[in-house]
């Protein structure tokens, strides 16, 4: 097992001293105001959470292209999309539950059907929003973004690659679901690591794979953990980090699958619908393969610390070592 | 003249189609002939000429019309217009703009238009742009919360660039607005969300183009002309008659209603009737 030369990793990930945590929610922050520095005609539509959402970052910086709509997500979609037709790139912040919770329709219609580039971005993603319980942790929200024509979908990893994240979907003339976590993470990118809309990256790697762990989101640290778990326990892993649920990046995730004896799909977000069902998609057709679905299981989240909660639904490393040692067993 | 036409074109349309909504269409005939040739300023032949002003059609159902009277202006043919809801056309059932993109928008859910229209208005606003931004919304639609969310937002932002026009029909699918959902007072809910409010007949194309011209007037709040218009204008055997709402003719009723039209109503005779 060996680090990747191509996808540099932040040496947190396996030092513990030297880990840095931030929300991936910080990444929309800064790379939104990076955006509306790079491009004048990018504006960011908030529903009533600027704090926490980040949007206030932009709002500080360029108060004249800050819109506040109140707690209206419908309105926060539909004016988001006239705005696009006027030619601005408008960035619309909510919490995941409420846009595309809400306004799905909305997003569907005068977004995607619409073809406007709108950049709807889904705060509090995922059980890890912790004490604010089962309403306020959007678990569905890839699968009803993934769903809809002309959407492209993606879960970056981190802070920093949720900033790359931001500004490469503002350069992107196309609709986007952006989504992202209030929790406090591990760095595990760094500033030179790439990303790219559509691309899936090989994060970690051994000579002959017998296992390929495939994460979408903050779940790629978990994988990471998890894979040299398996590698002190003589179990070869591979580790595909793929921020881009939606389109899936075939190539690559066929390519990493191959001669591997099974995937274990990783995600925080129901097993329905999401990065997991998306991988069967590919390899049903592709390249039949055993996987195993780490995710929530058909249930809403509850209160609870982002650790008791990352454990009752078993999305930990240990989850998944199991997980692709009964692939392995099989 | 052009609105009789635009009714004759509208009926023939929606047999042609087979399907589509009657009452509505008709009912709005005088409405889109009076923006496509008196209050619009745009070109058919530069159908996205960035100076145009826009016209956002949230109840996309009653969008024959709209085909009907944009042929007429220019934008296609009549025989493209016999199209509609047909495998292949432009003229889909709700309009959608990525096919036709004079439309500006693709609507049809209703309660979301007049939020498109909203965002472009502040849009136009704040790159300093001098187009209008018109927004046709029903009665029906504003039992939807998104239109309120909508209403709110373009009195908060002061859009004085945008006119929106309510076809006040009193029919939706269900049944009369008022026994579906009461939506009166509407003109002093408006005017309670920062609104300018105008009431006219919406037959009356002196009072519909003299609304929109003293719309434009109006400094620092959007303006809501509400159009008093009786569904199925034009044909006085489905005037007011909900049931007509969400319905096309039949070939035999298409051909009793053609020569209504054609014939003012029996007052001349038809010389030219299939």
């Amino acid at each position: 097992m060996a680090p990747i030369p191509s996808f540099p990793l932040h040496p947190g990930v396996f030092d513990p001293a030297r880990r840095e945590l931030a929300p991936t929610r910080d990444g929309f922050g800064y790379g939104v105001v990076e955006a509306g520095e790079e491009n004048p005609k990018v504006v960011v539509l908030c529903a009533d959470l600027a704090e926490s959402t980040r949007a206030a970052w932009f709002q500080e910086r360029f108060p004249d292209r800050y819109i506040e709509v109140g707690v209206a997500e419908q309105n926060l979609a539909a004016v988001a999309s006239g705005m696009a037709a006027e030619g601005l790139v408008p960035f619309i912040a909510s919490y995941a539950a409420f846009s595309p919770g809400r306004n799905w329709e909305q997003i569907r219609t005068t977004i995607a059907l619409n073809n406007q580039p709108v950049k709807v971005c889904g705060m509090h993603a995922g059980v890890s929003v912790g004490p604010d319980g089962a309403t306020h942790q959007a678990l569905e929200d890839i699968a009803t973004m993934r769903v809809i024509p002309n959407m492209t979908v993606i879960a970056p990893a981190d802070a920093d690659e949720a900033r790359k994240a931001v500004v490469a979907a503002a350069r992107y003339s196309k609709p986007v679901y952006l989504r992202f976590a209030r929790e406090k993470t591990p760095v595990v990118t760094l500033p030179e690591t790439p990303f790219e809309i559509g691309t899936a990256y090989v994060a970690w790697d051994a000579a002959t794979p017998e296992v390929v762990l495939a994460s979408t989101g903050n779940m790629l640290f978990f994988a990471l953990d998890a894979a040299q778990e398996l590698e002190r326990q003589g179990i070869a892993a591979r580790v595909l980090h793929i921020p881009t649920v939606k389109p899936l990046d075939a190539k690559t995730i066929l390519e990493a699958a191959r001669g591997a004896r099974g995937v274990v799909s990783i995600e925080e977000h129901q097993v329905a619908g999401g990065l997991g069902s998306a991988l069967a998609e590919l390899f049903a057709q592709k390249h039949p393969v055993s996987m195993r679905f780490i995710g929530v299981q058909d249930r809403f989240g509850q209160s609870g610390r982002p650790e008791e909660l990352f454990r009752e639904y078993q999305l930990t490393p240990p989850d998944i070592v199991r997980a692709a040692q009964s692939l392995l067993a099989h | 003249m052009k609105a009789l036409e635009a009714r004759v074109l509208t009926i023939e349309m929606l047999v042609a189609a087979g399907s589509g909504h009657t009452a509505g269409p008709l009912g709005m005939a005088d409405i889109f002939t009076a923006l496509y040739f008196h209050i619009l300023r745009h070109d058919p032949q530069q159908p996205l000429w960035g100076d145009r002003d826009r016209l956002i059609l949230s109840n996309g159902h009653i969008v024959p019309i709209r085909y009907a009277v944009m042929a007429l202006a220019g934008y296609f043919s009549r025989d493209e217009a016999l199209t509609l809801r047909q495998f292949g056309s432009r003229l889909q059932g709700h309009p959608e703009r990525t096919l036709l993109p004079a439309l500006e928008t693709t609507s049809g859910p209703l309660g979301e238009g007049l939020s498109q229209a909203a965002g472009m208005a502040l849009a136009a606003r704040m790159q300093g742009k001098k187009h209008r931004i018109y927004c046709i919304t029903s009665d029906g639609e504003h039992d939807a919360g998104n239109i309120w969310e909508a209403a709110m937002f373009a009195g908060k932002y002061r859009l004085s660039n945008l006119t929106a026009i309510m076809d006040r029909n009193n029919i939706q699918i269900n049944g009369m607005t008022e026994d579906v959902m009461p939506l009166e007072p509407l003109r002093e809910k408006y005017e309670a969300f920062n609104w300018h409010v105008l009431e006219i007949d919406g037959h009356n194309m002196e009072e519909i183009v003299e609304a929109m011209e003293h719309a434009k007037a109006i400094y620092e709040k959007p303006t809501m002309i509400i159009a008093h218009t009786i569904p199925g204008k034009g044909i006085p055997e489905i005037e007011f008659d909900y049931r007509w709402h969400g319905k096309p003719p039949s070939p035999e009723e298409a051909k009793r209603f053609l020569r209504t039209l054609r014939t003012f109503y029996g007052a001349v005779e038809a010389s030219h009737l299939s």
